[in-house]
This record gives C-alpha cells, structure tokens and sequence, in this order.
C-alpha cells in the first residue's frame, strides 16, 4: 500500500491500528469445502443478527482469504460464539486477538 | 425426484419419495451412530453434571471434524474446553438427527410430502450439514479453484459422492426456503 502525507492530526489512532482493549478475544472461522456459501451467509445472519450484506462479505473473506474473525468480545463470549457455531459444523475457533 | 424445500406459512415443506426419504432416513443415523458417546465407564458425578472425560482430538477425522477444537494452536485450552462442552454438542447433534429421523417416520410407505415448523426446520438444516460434513470428510472432498473436487475410486465412493451432491442441492433449497421467511 502507498503512503499519503500524514496530515498533522494526532487525536485518533491510525486506521489499521485497531484499538480495542476492552475486545481482547476473536472468533475465527475458516475456510472448509463442504459447507454451503449460501449456508454460511445464513449462520452468520442467524447466530449473530448480522446484515445479509455483513454476513456475506464474511462468508466471501472466509472463502477467498481461508479465514475471517466473525465476532470479538470478552474470551467467555467467544467460547459462547464457537460453541454454538460448532452446533452449526463451521469450523470455528477462538483466539487472543493479536 | 424431489424439487427440494420451499417456504409455507410457518415453515417449509417437501415431497419426498420413498427411496429419497430413506436415503435421509439412513445419513441421520449415520450421524446418530458417530455422535453417540461412547461407553468409557467415566465419573458418573461428571456425566451428570455434563463433563466428559474426553479431553483429545478424536482421532477419526470425521468425529474430529464434527466435534472440531476450539483453540487452533492450545492443545491445552482446547482439551479443557471439550471437557466440558463435547458432551453439549453430542447431545445437540444427535437430537437434531433424531428430529429428522421422527420427522421422516411420519411419511407414508410411498413417501410424501412433509412440512416443518421453523424450529424443525432448523434442527434438519444442521442435521443435513452433519450429514454432508461426515460425507465429505470421508470422501476427501477438496476445494480446487472454488470448484468441489473429490476422488471418487471405485463405486462405493461414486455412490457415496452422487448422496453427497444430491444432498448439497437439498439442503440448498432448505438454506433459500428459510432466507425467504426471514
């Protein structure tokens, strides 16, 4: 990626700093062949209320890029979020989000 | 042939054929036979509090894959986790294939058609994803480019594979039917 000037503003983090202590967990959900692009859109839309629109960009970076962090949030809720998206047979797992 | 699942007022239904209806009748209970914990003599105290004592990958990568870890690289968070959850999952899984078991009975000797409120709807759409992900686990299905690809040797594994597709495009229509009643 090219660099811009950095206008003089010192009030926000950079963009892709991704601050957020008080989310220090992530689910991730990887790229497997057998389940259906169409179902996976829908468990996201069903598990956590997400826009069909934010439940397929998802589902695209978990087919294009193999993996997608699909919720983040205290470790107990994201041992919540891959307990339940196993009941579905994603292939989901949690982690400390780097 | 059936047409698949299509949205009713309250749920979905589908006609099914007697051969059709037992084909599913038959991969729920595969997947009844694979979640069904087995018989380790464990703690009694931790049965019924919902601990089990298996805290390992299952080695069959099919069990594996329908109980998968839930912590990539911590074998040790990952095995306390399935102590305490893996019986939780078992226990969802096979209720889900029962309810399509039970669902399928209520069929004629000729098949039918069968229609299922949202929540029924919901418990054959995970049971028919187990079914596929025992399936294609066995079969070694891949991903090659976005395209399905498995290697399909001898018969046994072509008829195996042709269940496998034939179920993609029903739960397909099962996905589609539900987004339409969202």
């Amino acid at each position: 990626m090219g660099t811009a000037p950095a206008p003089v503003e010192l009030e926000r983090p950079e963009a892709d700093e991704d601050v957020r202590p008080d989310k220090p967990w992530v689910t991730v959900v990887w790229n497997d062949p057998v389940n259906l692009m169409s179902y996976v859109t829908y468990v996201f839309q069903t598990v956590f209320g997400y826009s069909k629109a934010k439940a397929h960009k998802l589902m695209m970076d978990v087919h294009h890029k193999g993996r997608a962090v699909v919720s983040s949030g205290s470790r107990e809720e994201m041992e919540r979020d891959v307990s339940v998206l196993h009941t579905y047979g994603l292939w989901a797992t949690l982690q400390h989000d780097e | 042939m059936t047409d698949g699942f299509r949205a009713v007022r309250g749920g979905v239904s589908i006609r099914l054929d007697r051969d059709e209806a037992a084909v599913l009748r038959s991969m729920a209970g595969l997947v009844l036979e694979l979640v069904d914990p087995p018989e380790d003599g464990g703690d009694p105290l931790e049965a019924l509090v919902g601990i089990s004592g298996a805290a390992d990958t299952p080695e069959d990568p099919v069990l594996a894959r329908l109980l998968p870890d839930a912590y990539g690289g911590d074998r040790e968070a990952a095995g306390e986790f399935r102590r305490y959850t893996e019986g939780d999952l078992r226990r969802h899984k096979r209720e889900n294939a029962e309810t399509m078991i039970s669902g399928l009975s209520g069929l004629g000797p000729g098949g039918g058609e069968l229609v299922l409120d949202t929540g029924d709807a919901h418990a054959w759409l995970k049971a028919l994803n187990d079914v596929r992900l025992a399936l294609g686990t066995r079969l070694g299905v891949e991903e090659d480019g976005g395209r399905t690809r498995v290697r399909a040797d001898d018969r046994a594994d072509r008829a195996a594979l042709s269940v496998y597709e034939w179920l993609g495009g029903v739960q397909e229509t099962l996905v589609q039917a539900l987004m339409a009643e969202r």
